[in-house]
């Protein structure tokens, strides 16, 4: 289970990295997207990778770390999520006003001849 | 301790918020409703800050003890609830943003708030991201923060519209999102290893983490610095904070002038924490502070626009800071803080007055740009037609006479405020890191760092003196071409205001270092922090 999320991250951040430094703002902002997405999932992973484990103990459960699923990083991905959505949907609406300044997706606004 | 005093730490963050949430439930076209709630907001903003700033030191040491309060949101206690925490450093900071931010809205009810909507109600936001910025001592709660202040800062970046401004802030966030990941995966990392957000917590565990998990906290830490060098505008990171700055409509380009120093101010708290510059020691930060320091000098000389130079002088300052911070000298802290709290409110007040000169030249204002610069706000909200943003200067109000003497004058003051040049409180600042640099020159045994910073703060004044002569030729002495504009009291009297507290801070400046000579001593012994925050049984590992 480490090593497929441990390539999952690795291969969205390549992904994302790769996408993010292209010249046309639709593939920057996908970048993004994909590189939120690997943030979110290492965060989940900060909290260890386990399965069948309560977030919330009860009383009289016993204590110890490795018995329960830490929720406080489940907690933090939720505020990255919405906070990295509303920022991409901001980052979308300033893309499409760029567009129709200019004309063009080039994220400086103007094409250079290659 | 009575009901205010208890809950007077958390007002910086709740009267901005209650203030910007009360100003969207009136139209755009309410003005007058709008402004009496954002003029409260902000008077009651230096009030609190002003009581935060005086609790703090020693003269009030039975409210707080070693001047540093703490308040823990919804009752729970320390590592376990958010809290908040103020100290020496926080209180100079938060004060540092009220007094700023009202002369920028003061000036911007001039005209500028009307370019665009909800210009208000952003500025709050961004205020109160600010404040709670400086004031949280929760790792995660410094993002969101950091979040809060960034959403209000693109929408007021690209407030007034026109294709110079979106291109700028497409890069802006686009940029600031990189850095947003940066400061997660940082946060992730070290939550990983330490196993709590405290600030607190996380330096009394980091000393004694094991040598396995070290490696992991340690990488964190050092994204997580990225992330504040962003923020800060260190130099490789920093590409994006002139077109913005100078695109930005001048009174947002003046607030934004405080808000590369959350950065510096993150920086700091952490590398005091710590007890180790972030990133990666102090090697890092203060060559980069040094080739940032190069860039702004470089930024300065080339920039033929006002607005540029100073948004290169920003630069400049950021750099001087992290170099100064970076040299990991005790002695050098308070200085470098009296060098802030100077170079924000001269580049504050500068950014302002190039609103005014902007319109000396011609007719047309700098900013000037056709009505199909407003393609969804106008339509979308429906405040009517735009104001022409080609005949500003036909507004009602009280012109002041003489405006070219004023306009004159105070282009001067800014002048040797930000270069750091005698008699005002600028050269005071310099002149206090200089001779800090030096002791640690006869003290330290390593003379090249020292000397680089010496040398290169020295060269700064003089290349910004060089920039700042050429342009103030231009504009004021020839004739050419030069049109006298009608001032207004509403925004001559901001950059007057901004100007007279520098020159009290001149005459002030006894005061004042003793004051942030006791800040840097909190922030020279991270103990009293952890001390203050922490119940005695938190402090060993969870």
């Amino acid at each position: 289970m480490e090593l497929v999320c441990a390539l999952a991250i690795g291969v969205l951040v390549a992904a994302g990295t790769w996408l993010l430094l292209r010249p046309r703002t639709f593939e920057v902002i996908i970048g993004l997207s994909l590189l939120s997405y690997a943030v979110n999932l290492l965060i989940f992973a900060t909290g260890r990778l386990v399965i069948d484990r309560p977030a919330i103990i009860g009383a009289n459960a016993a204590s110890g770390s490795g018995l329960y699923a830490d929720p406080v990083p489940q907690s933090l991905v939720l505020t990255a999520i919405v906070i990295s959505f509303a920022t991409t949907a901001l980052l979308l609406v300033v893309l499409l006003v760029l567009r129709g300044l200019t004309g063009t997706d080039h994220v400086d606004g103007q094409e250079f001849d290659t | 301790m009575n009901f205010w005093l208890q809950h007077l730490l958390v007002l910086p963050i709740v009267i901005p918020l209650v203030a910007a949430a009360a100003m969207l439930l009136f139209a755009e076209s309410r003005r007058v409703p709008r402004l009496l709630i954002a003029l409260t907001a902000c008077l009651g903003q230096i009030t609190v800050a002003s009581a935060l700033l005086f609790f703090t030191t020693d003269s009030a040491p039975y409210i707080w003890r070693e001047g540093i309060g703490t308040y823990s949101i919804g009752g729970w206690p320390a590592p376990f609830g958010i809290v908040l925490v103020v100290d020496r450093l926080s209180a100079l900071m938060i004060t540092l943003t009220a007094v700023l931010a009202l002369p920028v809205l003061v000036y911007s009810t001039a005209r500028w708030d009307r370019l665009s909507v909800h210009y208000h109600p952003l500025l709050q936001f961004l205020l109160m991201g600010l404040n709670g910025a400086f004031l949280t001592g929760d790792l995660f709660n410094l993002f969101v923060f950091f979040e809060i202040l960034l959403a209000a800062s693109y929408a007021l970046l690209l407030h007034g519209g026109g294709t110079r401004r979106v291109k700028s802030a497409l890069h802006f966030i686009v940029v600031n999102l990189t850095a947003t990941f940066a400061f997660l995966i940082g946060v992730a990392l070290i939550y990983s290893v330490v196993g709590t957000l405290n600030m607190a917590q996380i330096a009394a565990i980091w000393p004694s983490l094991r040598s396995g998990d070290r490696g992991i906290a340690e990488a964190g830490a050092a994204i997580l610095g990225i992330a504040f060098l962003v923020k800060a505008a260190c130099w490789p990171l920093n590409f994006w904070l002139p077109s913005a700055y100078t695109a930005a409509e001048p009174p947002v380009a003046a607030v934004f002038s405080i808000t590369t120093k959350v950065g510096v101010y993150a920086i700091l708290r952490f590398s005091s924490l710590l007890q180790e510059p972030l990133p990666l020691g102090g090697t890092w930060l203060f060559f980069g502070g040094v080739a940032t320091m190069v860039f702004g000098i470089g930024g300065m000389l080339a920039a033929r626009q006002l607005q540029r130079v100073v948004a290169f002088s920003v630069v400049l300052s950021s750099g001087t800071l992290l170099a100064a911070v970076g040299l990991g000298a005790s002695a050098l802290i308070a200085p470098t803080l009296l060098y802030m709290t100077v170079s924000v409110l001269a580049s504050g007040a500068f950014f302002m007055l190039t609103g005014m000169t902007g319109r000396m030249r011609d007719a047309a204002p700098e900013t000037a740009h056709s009505p199909s610069a407003h393609p969804v706000t106008y339509t979308a909200f429906q405040v009517g037609e735009p104001p022409d943003p080609q005949e500003p200067d036909a507004e009602v109000g009280i012109a002041i006479p003489a405006a070219m003497a004023f306009l004159g004058l105070a282009f001067v003051c800014c002048a040797l405020l930000v270069t750091g040049m005698p008699p005002l409180a600028g050269f005071i600042a310099k002149l206090a890191v200089l001779s800090a640099a030096f002791q640690g020159l006869t003290s330290g045994t390593d003379a090249l760092r020292p000397w680089l910073l010496i040398a290169l703060t020295i060269v700064g004044g003089f290349a910004g003196l060089i920039a700042l002569c050429r342009i103030g030729m231009r504009l004021f002495w020839s004739v050419t071409g030069r049109a006298t504009p009608r001032l207004r009291i509403i925004e001559a009297g901001p950059v007057a205001f901004l100007i007279l507290l520098c020159i009290v801070l001149t005459a002030a400046a006894g005061p004042m270092m003793t004051y942030v000579d006791s800040a840097a001593r909190t922030l020279n012994d991270p103990e009293t922090y952890i001390r203050a925050v922490l119940p005695r049984t938190q402090r060993a590992s969870p």
